[in-house]
């Protein structure tokens, strides 16, 4: 069995206050069907073995589906595998011998809490702004009374898989959310249930994506690359369109 | 104490609907002058909040991820069950009622699951309304999927990540009532303790996982949405955080624990591959609609899975349940598999795996097909193993993946303590001793949106003229006071093992001991066992850091601290339930082919255990199960 030894740099940050700096660690002897996430937990075993404190970062599912986990690797958020969460990366992929740079999401809108760890609850807030269809419990028809193309549901699907992770915004030059803000505005644009309030929905959404200090998306594509879901920046197009159409109509 | 399970009088498939015509309402003004507290925002706590609030009380949520919608519910993959019929196949209420009953090894309460089965229509067109893109026909219509255990096509599936979508529906409808200020949501905020104060649940504390603040909060009645507690496995299918704390500490409030020991182990897992492993995938159940599993007939046959022909492999569940072959319940597959490996036929670097084989279907629908319907599962396996499914067949292993066994609910779903509910896995309904495919969601949900926003009514009508009590009350003071001192003396501790390793080796004790199979011997030795290392847990743990920043440690240490207790709860469960049935495998019970066997006359009851004290042994009460509608026979899948 191949292991590794690898030199990891590590963002350590005891407050959202303290200014925060690089340190360098040494791990050795990894295995190579690690994930990664499990690397920093043979870190932080050997850091609290030492009396020092553990690496803080966000993780649940580790099954790349609850969007927790949040690292920017070796410059890249998520590391370098296309389409891949933190936590479904492994060592695999590395070299013995590789440096790897950790270190948080960076966006005036995720500030550092820990370490690793941001806060990202300005992306529900977002949500609350109109990412919904207004239905009360009990209230619904039949699920089959309203027939939705395949192809129509498939597509609605594919903006859907967007895991709100926040990868698009530490990805952008403008710390943008419109990848996010996209997926989700297509998604219920694009079934009938959502039309009663397709218009309403946009601009209440991408305003308070204004109000949150997201910047402006100049259509650099980055969202798109680094997105562990592949969400694809047409729907940016699409949420420019929804946004248009709502003031033609407005 | 005794058990009154508050079951309605009259039919069966009259109850419910009775009950509601029946149960006392609470009027518009008054509900918003009551609170509720819901913790948790999975499937059951997101729709339960939602759904109450919308009805006009005012509610607060907790969850301890960064935002409800990560809640674990959000992995679910395969699909939701519901009688909806769409498939024309015979399906009914009545046939789901009867396919949960019987799976779950005639171990659950009638009234309860049949009036699952009548609302799981409903939850589907609820979450279509809200924008759930279920899987869809050409011509439009929702599109089923079939799931082990049963033989018509009931699941309603989003690709493979129906929880996800589920739970976004359900987040969507919680975050318009957070907007609309009819919800207080409270993101990484730790439940660590239950308030009652003149018997009644009135409250919570919790900690603020980033600022370490310790708050108290009051409601007039308290609902415990936190999952199921798998991770006292260590190793499991759940996500890193699910743990027991919540529904443990109403455990020792008085709530009765039912039925511990009745634990789910899922066939269709990526197999363990070192000792730095920290939790492990499930490859979802449908893939047996397709796959076929088998092993070598050979004993250490090493040849490439490719290279093995037809005729010397053993499709062990073909084989031995021909009726059902490949979609036979979880703990039938399950077993089948840990024999197979016992018996040395396993496969994989450590021989604790078997293959689950996409090749006939790939070519008999052609790869777009099987792509269509596994791709996104496919492909995670692919990055976890390394290997592409599409040429060799998948290893899999059976892995520990959802608990039947939670907190005693009666019909209402509340707790043995007034004004205390449960929801969803952390409670004990409905499932018996094995769940069904796809029954976890359609049960969190029906729950939540359909089940107890009526029956809280009835506890809370009786409570309006009740004020709101205010948090600096004795009993508030005093659990707060509890919680403060216990993480205290974590930290302080000065040991010199991580909590990390303590939960390693207990997970290992229950595994083995109650695991896939267990026997007096082990169960005994293992109560032991759990005793002398939470023992040397409370002398030996390392926690590092402080408790007023967010310190991961220190919430992990307080999970693991209560799974020691739970731990050997189950360990008395398994051993009192003298008999063989689900996913409880006693092997002093089966029959010559390995079979389990049930032993109705003795224990067609839940056991529901309740707290006596720290140092004394907790009292084992009976709910006796009374079969009216369906008759007990031994479950049979040949
Ligand atoms: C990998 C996987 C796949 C599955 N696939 C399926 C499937 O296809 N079909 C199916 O029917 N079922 C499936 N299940 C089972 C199903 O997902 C779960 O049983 C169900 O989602 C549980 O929902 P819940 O709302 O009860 O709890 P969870 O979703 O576990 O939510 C628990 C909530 O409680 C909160 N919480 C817990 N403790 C505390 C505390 N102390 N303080 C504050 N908050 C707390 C958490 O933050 C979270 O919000 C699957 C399970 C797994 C593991
Ligand atoms: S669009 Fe992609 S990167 Fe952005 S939050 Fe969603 S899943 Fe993450
Ligand atoms: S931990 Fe859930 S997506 Fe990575």
């Amino acid at each position: 069995m191949d292991t590794l030894k690898l030199e990891l740099k590590i963002w350590r940050q005891d407050s959202p206050k303290d200014k925060g700096e690089f340190k360098t660690y040494k791990v050795d002897g990894l295995n190579t069907h690690m994930s990664f996430l499990e690397m920093l937990d043979v870190l932080n075993e050997q850091l609290i073995e030492s009396d020092s404190e553990p690496v803080a970062f966000d993780h649940d599912c580790r099954e790349g589906i609850c969007g927790m986990c949040s690292m920017v690797i070796n410059g890249r958020p998520h590391g370098p595998l296309k389409g891949t969460t933190t936590c479904q990366l492994h060592m695999r992929h590395f070299n013995d011998g590789d440096t790897i740079t950790i270190e948080p999401w960076r966006a005036n809108s995720f500030p550092v809490i820990k370490d690793l760890v941001v806060d990202r609850s300005s992306f529900d807030r977002i949500i609350q702004a109109g990412g919904y269809i207004s239905v009360n419990t009990g209230s619904a028809p039949d699920g089959n009374a309203m027939p939705i193309g395949k192809e129509v549901a498939e597509e609605a699907f594919d903006a859907a898989a967007c895991i709100g992770c926040g990868a698009c915004v530490a990805a952008c030059k403008n710390a943008s959310a419109s990848l996010f803000v996209a997926a989700k505005v297509s998604q219920l644009a694009l079934l009938p249930q959502g039309q009663a309030e397709r218009d309403d929905r946009v601009v209440n959404m991408v305003s308070k994506m204004d109000q949150e200090g997201f910047g402006h998306c100049t259509n650099t594509g980055a969202c798109e690359a680094e997105c562990p879901k592949e969400i694809s920046v047409e729907y940016i197009r699409k949420l420019n369109w929804e946004y248009h159409r709502s003031n033609i109509k407005g | 104490m005794t058990l009154d399970n508050k079951v309605p009088e009259g039919p069966l498939d009259q109850k419910w609907t009775n009950y509601k015509s029946k149960v006392p309402l609470v009027s518009p003004a008054n509900k918003r002058r009551l609170e509720i507290i819901v913790v948790g925002t999975g499937l059951a706590g997101g729709s339960a909040a939602a759904s109450l609030a919308e009805m006009g009380y005012r509610v607060k949520t907790f969850c301890f991820q960064d935002s409800p919608r990560r809640a674990h519910s959000i992995a679910a993959q395969g699909g939701i069950n519901a009688a909806k019929n769409y498939q024309n196949d015979g399906d009914s209420v009545f046939r789901l009622f009867y396919d949960t009953i019987k799976g779950g090894d005639y171990r659950s309460r009638e009234a309860n699951v049949y009036r699952l089965a009548e609302v799981s229509a409903n939850i589907i067109d609820q979450c279509v309304a809200q924008g759930v893109p279920f899987a869809r026909e050409y011509g439009g219509t929702l599109d089923n999927r079939s799931f082990g255990g049963v033989q018509v096509s009931r699941t309603f599936y989003a690709r493979g990540q129906t929880g996800q979508q589920l739970l976004l529906g359900a987040y969507s409808a919680l975050s318009r009532q957070i907007a609309k200020g009819n919800v207080a949501m409270y993101n990484r905020h730790e439940m660590l303790d239950i308030v009652k104060i003149d018997g009644k649940a009135r409250g919570v504390i919790v900690r603020d996982l980033v600022t370490g603040e310790y708050q108290r909060h009051f409601g007039h009645a308290v609902v415990l949405a936190t999952g199921g507690y798998g991770n006292v496995y260590y190793l499991s299918t759940n996500a890193m955080g699910s743990n027991v704390t919540a529904a443990w500490k109403a455990y020792k409030q008085g709530a009765m624990f039912a039925n511990p020991c009745f634990t789910q182990i899922h066939p269709t897992c990526i197999p363990v591959s070192g000792e730095y492993q920290s939790k492990l995938t499930l490859m979802s159940e449908s893939l047996r609609n397709d796959g076929r599993i088998w092993v070598p007939k050979n004993k250490d046959d090493n040849r490439s899975p490719v290279d093995i022909p037809e005729g010397e492999r053993d499709y062990y569940l073909e084989r031995r349940y021909p009726a059902f072959g490949n979609l036979v319940p979880r703990d039938v597959a399950s077993r089948a598999a840990k024999e197979r490996c016992d018996g040395g036929y396993g496969v994989g670097e450590t021989g604790l795996a078997v293959y689950l084989d996409f090749k006939d279907a790939i070519d008999r629908l052609g790869k777009d097909v099987v792509s269509a319907r596994y791709g996104n599962l496919f492909e995670m396996y692919e990055k976890i193993t390394g290997d592409n499914p599409y040429l060799m067949p998948m290893k899999i292993f059976p892995a520990v993946h959802y608990t039947m066994g939670g907190l005693w609910v009666d019909y209402d779903l509340m707790t043995t303590v007034p004004g205390l509910y449960a929801i969803g896995e952390c409670n004990f309904s409905d499932h018996g001793a094995n769940r069904l495919g796809a029954s976890a969601l359609m049960q969190g949900l029906a729950d939540g949106y359909f089940v107890l926003p009526y029956t809280i009514g009835k506890y809370l009508s009786e409570d309006i003229r009740t004020p709101s009590i205010k948090t600096d009350h004795d009993d508030f003071l005093k659990a707060e006071k509890n919680a403060r001192e216990r993480n205290q003396k974590l930290l302080k501790n000065n040991g010199s093992r991580s909590v990390e390793s303590f939960h390693r080796e207990l997970g290992k004790i229950v595994w083995d001991h109650c695991g896939m199979s267990r026997n007096t011997k082990n169960l005994t030795q293992a109560i032991e066992d759990i005793k002398s290392l939470r023992n040397d847990f409370w002398d030996n743990v390392k926690v590092p850091g402080r408790d007023d920043v967010l310190n991961p440690e220190l919430a992990k240490a307080g999970r693991v601290a209560d799974f020691f207790e739970l731990g050997e709860l189950m360990m008395r469960d398994a051993l009192g339930r003298d008999e063989s049935c689900g996913g409880h495998f006693r092997e002093e019970h089966q029959t010559q082919q390995g079979e389990a066997l049930r032993d109705d006359e003795n224990f067609t009851f839940s056991s529901a255990w309740e707290f006596k004290g720290d140092n004394t042994p907790p009292l084992l009460n009976k709910e006796e199960l009374t079969f009216d509608t369906v008759r007990l026979t031994q479950r049979s899948y040949k």
